[in-house]
């Protein structure tokens, strides 16, 4: 089949991107032997990052479930809102945590009113703390999506069984959770596993050493690429391995029907709900809200390179999205778990050793300046494949599903049925995957550093310039910019497939 | 509005003429539109009949990693951003060659004999603080007050290295009591000095560390005299910024001119606003209105660059046990 | 005349045969228990189930066509729409399934949308017809599709009875004007009498030749007879 050759192509080829930068690093030097140092990096790294998925999802699963049993005014906002933290850039989010749980932040100025002890957000706690205001929202996102995948017959059944609140949970609930919750697990497990800025940021010191860290210390500081090579492939090992085990476990889609009311589910607990709810969007917003208060009055006197940047970012947000849309099309409707399983693994390769050894491989041909933005575009585009793949393939499957039969009773040509059958039927997914992979690829400071130079910057790297030339004031001006670029990108896209899926939701609801 | 086209740009080859070019390493913030970059190769370039291009990468251990990464390809004819933390590791690569200029008369706080590296600017590692707090007098007065501190990890950044060699250089074998009794000062350790001024300047803390020329950015930029660096008894870890030239270089005469230049007032009035650090020679026009506020320490302190590679290892594994506890 | 020779689907523990050939132009209702493979049976002929033996069609084999190059026209229970697309641009995917008209084919699309009553109707998406429309609209590409087989497979088992009458009437009115061959899935014994001379029995792993509807319901087989509760 055609369609399984090109995905099987492009998944080679991601791996290629993925791995090959690696090889090529491990290539050029002998292997470096690990020091205790760099045990205690993994240990640490493993600690956080299962800290961290694990706060996530048990503080998601009240979250999704009070979002799936209530209908309130604003509802779409609150679930708008979860996107939120998964498309900020890393570094203005550390500035909007810091603002809010700093030691000059407004949660300590309000204990301190009430005359509580005051928190700290650095240390274990502070990157636990920034992993879970990331995490929190996209592990409740696929959560209640798992929620809402219940079928109503179901809830007939249980209601008209005259179930309770216990015997609903037994079993309805814990059935669903037991299929969710894995892969929500692995996903946010992952994610942390290769966590840097905020483990440097908000670490509190050398006990908070990742194994991203050391491999940044042993290229940087220690110039023992081997060394390099070999913390990598053992990040990379364990990340392919919680993929792997979060690909065993059947995950529900990511997008699919939020935006629907939910269905009754009775029961009481109302109050609660709300509260849930309203602590969740507090939690969620108020970093957001303090970086914008903090830059907005200083976006109109930002100098032109920064603007210039901003214009960089989005030439290559809108080539990385494209890209990456290509990729993750192909694998989702030619491939199967094989290739998406490939398409996952850029997700748990260092940054760090993606730029370096693409860095390695182009330099013996052309400058690398002359490459930064398209590098950067692709390895962009790469890094947000996973997510991608986790609207597309669902929505793949879902279309042959439901109208393979009857594109093939009609004789449509391969090229025909996507243009008419398939790519139309995800569209709605299409626009969530593009505006995750745009938002993404702005927000990213990563491999472009490695490779630019003062004119071919993007707006991270032109912020964290403004940061180290004492500019504090313009940084966070273009901070705003950039939280502003990166989520008009991702509702531009995101509303689009929703245009054109609103109608095709009612229609499925209508046939059932 | 010569940053207007560099989206068109990025696509063409950026030489279009046949002017000789000198291309010189360097770390990022050198070549940012506020860095000393601009200014620096708008006057090179009026006189050397060439084309300076500049190539960034990070900071100063970016450079040098970058560097060995390439190796004998490297295109650099001039590395200009190491600092005297690295030179020892630079020299070693065998990468450079003997500068060969006559130096001018420098205005350091110490000798220098470095027949490879030449000096173009410095300055003091200092805790900064605001108006207004009342800083310790030295680390051991710091370890007992109940001042909170930011400061960079020493295996990303450059300060962070700096302040290791400081307490190494200062205390030596006492060195490990001095962490283990600035444990509970540190509030967090950053990657590079960005993010810690900047969570500084948010109020995170009471004092960051930088250098004793931070002031004057507030001062002379901001108009704002708010800001102190606290003299510390036991003297100042220095930071001397170097710069050589590749002994692969094809173009030696106009990179040995380049070197030069650098030690002439046309690169060296550019310093003080720009980098923000001390010039390695005043110009004739002496230092801006400002710079005479800021704090002198009593006592320089500078390892030679052969004893710092190791200092600096043994003191990065006694802050890390220290601070890991 | 549609052929099968010798044709076998085999499962775990399930089995369907069929030796058996139905006449050109024929209606046949195919009639069984729940799970015995009527619907297998028309997926055989349809394209959608691998199987040994062989499909003919006018005495030359099918089955290595695949679906939409088999002279069959299928109606499902469900999904005969695709939901994002116009009923005017659902029909047209009969005429052309790249959906690329010319003046004629629009205007044999228009007509046909105007026979099953919708002329109206052409640019609303399924969704937004009722359940009596919506199978208007895929007998209107039927109508178009030029398939000399017709298979439904429990078509309009969803609507009401009257509803259902008038579909099962329009279809048949379909096959005899264009000589088509009928085959259709029903659980009604009414159904069945009403439309279908002929009836293929599927039970107990065969799918048996043809025979008189009549002469069949009025005295079952044993395996019918349970399944009619009769």
């Amino acid at each position: 089949m055609a369609g399984r050759a090109l995905a099987l192509i492009t998944a080679a080829a991601v791996a290629a991107l993925a791995l090959g930068p690696l090889l090529v690093v491990a290539g050029s030097a002998d292997a470096g032997a690990m020091r205790p140092a760099d045990w205690a990096a993994l240990r640490f790294t493993l600690v956080q990052a299962a800290l961290s998925a694990a706060i996530s999802c048990l503080l998601a699963v009240p979250v999704a479930r009070a979002l799936a049993r209530r209908a309130f005014p604003g509802r779409g906002v609150v679930v708008a809102l979860m996107t939120a933290p998964f498309i900020l850039p890393v570094i203005v989010a550390v500035l909007g945590l810091v603002a809010v749980f700093g030691r000059a932040g407004a949660a300590n100025a309000v204990l301190g009113w009430v005359g509580l002890p005051p928190v700290s957000i650095y240390g274990l706690s502070g990157v636990v703390t920034a992993h879970v205001f990331f995490n929190l929202p996209l592990a409740a996102r696929l959560i209640l999506a798992g929620w809402e995948a219940v079928p109503a017959e179901r809830l007939r059944l249980a209601a008209s069984l005259g179930a309770g609140p216990w015997a609903t949970f037994r079993l309805i609930e814990w059935p669903l959770l037991r299929t969710v919750l894995p892969g929500a697990l692995a996903v946010v497990f992952v994610i942390c596993l290769t966590s840097f800025a905020v483990a440097l940021t908000l670490g509190g010191g050398p006990r908070a050493t990742t194994v991203e860290l050391a491999i940044y210390e042993a290229f940087l500081f220690d110039f023992d690429t081997g060394r390099a090579a070999r913390l990598a492939l053992i990040q990379a090992a364990l990340g392919l391995g919680a993929v792997g085990l979060g690909l065993l476990v059947p995950m529900p889609r990511l997008a699919g029907g939020l935006g629907r009311a939910p269905r009754r589910w009775g029961g009481g607990g109302k109050a609660l709900d709300a509260v849930l709810i309203a602590l969740a969007a507090l939690f969620v917003a108020a970093p957001v809200v303090a970086v914008v208060l903090r830059g907005a009055v200083h976006v109109a006197a930002l100098p032109p390179s920064v603007w210039v940047a901003a214009g960089n970012s989005l030439l290559t947000a809108a080539a990385s999205a494209a890209l990456c849309l290509l990729l993750a099309l192909a694998i989702a409707i030619g491939g199967g778990r094989l290739e998406e399983g490939v398409g996952t693994t850029a997700i748990a390769i260092s940054p760090l050793v993606i730029g370096t050894g693409l860095f390695l491989a182009v330099i013996p041909f052309v400058d690398p300046a002359e490459l930064a933005l398209p590098v950067t575009g692709m390895v962009n585009a790469v890094m947000a494949l996973p997510f991608a793949l986790r609207f597309l393939v669902p929505a793949a499957r879902r279309i042959r599903a439901t109208q393979g039969r009857l594109s093939a009773s009609l004789g449509m040509e391969r090229w025909t049925r996507l243009r008419i059958v398939t790519l139309p039927g995800m569209r709605r997914e299409i626009g969530a995957a593009a505006g995750i992979a745009a938002a993404l690829s702005m927000g990213d400071l990563g491999v472009i550093a490695f490779f630019a130079d003062a004119e071919r910057a993007t707006l991270p790297l032109q912020m964290y310039r403004l940061m180290g030339a004492y500019r504090m004031d313009e940084a966070m001006g273009a901070a705003v910019l950039l939280t502003a670029l990166a989520f008009g990108a991702f509702r531009l896209c995101d509303g689009w497939g929703a245009r054109g899926a609103g109608r095709a939701w009612r229609v499925r609801r209508a046939a059932a | 509005m010569r940053h207007a086209l560099p989206l068109i740009l990025a696509a063409v080859p950026a030489v279009a003429e046949d002017r000789p070019v000198l291309e010189v390493y360097t770390y990022d913030s050198f070549i940012a539109e506020w860095g000393p970059g601009p200014a620096v190769e708008k006057a090179f370039e009026a006189s050397c009949g060439c084309d300076l291009r500049f190539t960034a990468a990070g900071d100063g251990a970016a450079l040098l990693a970058r560097l060995r990464l390439e190796g004998a390809r490297t295109d650099a004819d001039v590395v200009l951003g190491l600092d005297t933390a690295l030179t020892a590791e630079a020299e070693a690569s065998g990468l450079f060659a003997p500068h060969g200029i006559d130096v001018p008369p420098l205005d350091l706080p110490v000798a220098w004999e470095d027949d490879t590296f030449l000096p173009y600017d410095w300055g003091w590692f200092a805790f900064v603080h605001r108006e207004g707090f009342e800083p310790p007098a030295s680390f051991e007065a710091l370890a007992d007050s109940d001042a909170a501190i930011l400061i960079q990890d020493p295996r990303s950044s450059t300060p962070g290295l700096g302040l290791i060699l400081w307490v190494e250089a200062a205390h030596g074998v006492r060195a490990g009591a001095i962490w283990e009794g600035l444990a509970d000062n540190v509030v967090t350790v950053t990657r590079g000095w960005s993010e810690a001024y900047g969570l500084f300047l948010e109020g995170e803390a009471d004092m960051v560390l930088s250098y004793t020329t931070s002031p004057a950015y507030h001062l002379i930029a901001e108009d704002d005299d708010g800001f102190r660096a606290a003299p510390f008894e036991e003297g100042h870890y220095m930071q001397v910024e170097v710069a050589g030239m590749l002994a692969g270089t094809d173009r030696p005469a106009l990179a040995r001119e380049f070197l030069a230049f650098m030690l002439t007032d046309g690169f060296q009035s550019a310093i003080p606003t720009t980098n923000w650090m001390y010039p390695a020679v005043i110009p004739e026009d002496g230092l801006p209105e400002g710079f005479d506020t800021l704090v002198t320490p009593s006592t320089s302190l500078l390892l030679p660059p052969g004893e710092a590679r190791d200092r600096a290892e043994e003191g990065i594994a006694t802050w890390r046990d220290a601070l890991s506890r | 005349m549609l052929r099968l020779e010798g044709v076998r689907v085999e499962r775990e523990g399930w089995f369907l045969r069929a030796d058996l050939a139905v006449p050109k132009g024929a209606a046949v209702a195919v009639m069984g228990p729940s799970g015995a493979g009527k619907s297998t049976l028309l997926s055989v002929i349809g394209g959608f189930e691998e199987h040994a033996g062989h499909v003919l069609w006018e005495e030359a084999p099918i089955d290595g066509l695949p679906p939409g190059r088999r002279p069959v026209a299928t109606l499902f229970q469900d999904g005969n729409l695709f939901p994002h697309l116009s009923a005017r641009r659902n029909v047209a995917l009969g005429v052309r399934p790249d959906g690329r008209l010319g003046a004629r084919d629009r205007a044999r699309v228009d007509a046909a949308l105007e026979d099953a009553g919708l002329g109206r109707f052409g640019d609303r998406l399924p969704g937004d017809l009722s359940g009596g429309q919506m199978a208007r609209v895929a007998l209107a590409r039927i109508a178009v599709q030029d398939r000399p087989i017709l298979l439904l497979d429990e078509a309009f088992s969803g609507l009401g009875p009257a509803l259902k009458a008038e579909m099962l009437d329009r279809t048949v009115r379909l096959a005899a004007e264009g000589g088509r061959t009928l085959l259709m899935v029903t659980h009604e014994p009414e159904d069945a009498r009403r439309i279908c001379p002929e009836t293929i029995l599927v039970a107990e792993g065969i799918a048996h030749r043809p025979v008189g509807t009549e002469a069949l319901l009025s005295d079952p087989p044993e395996a019918l007879r349970a399944y009619l509760g009769t």
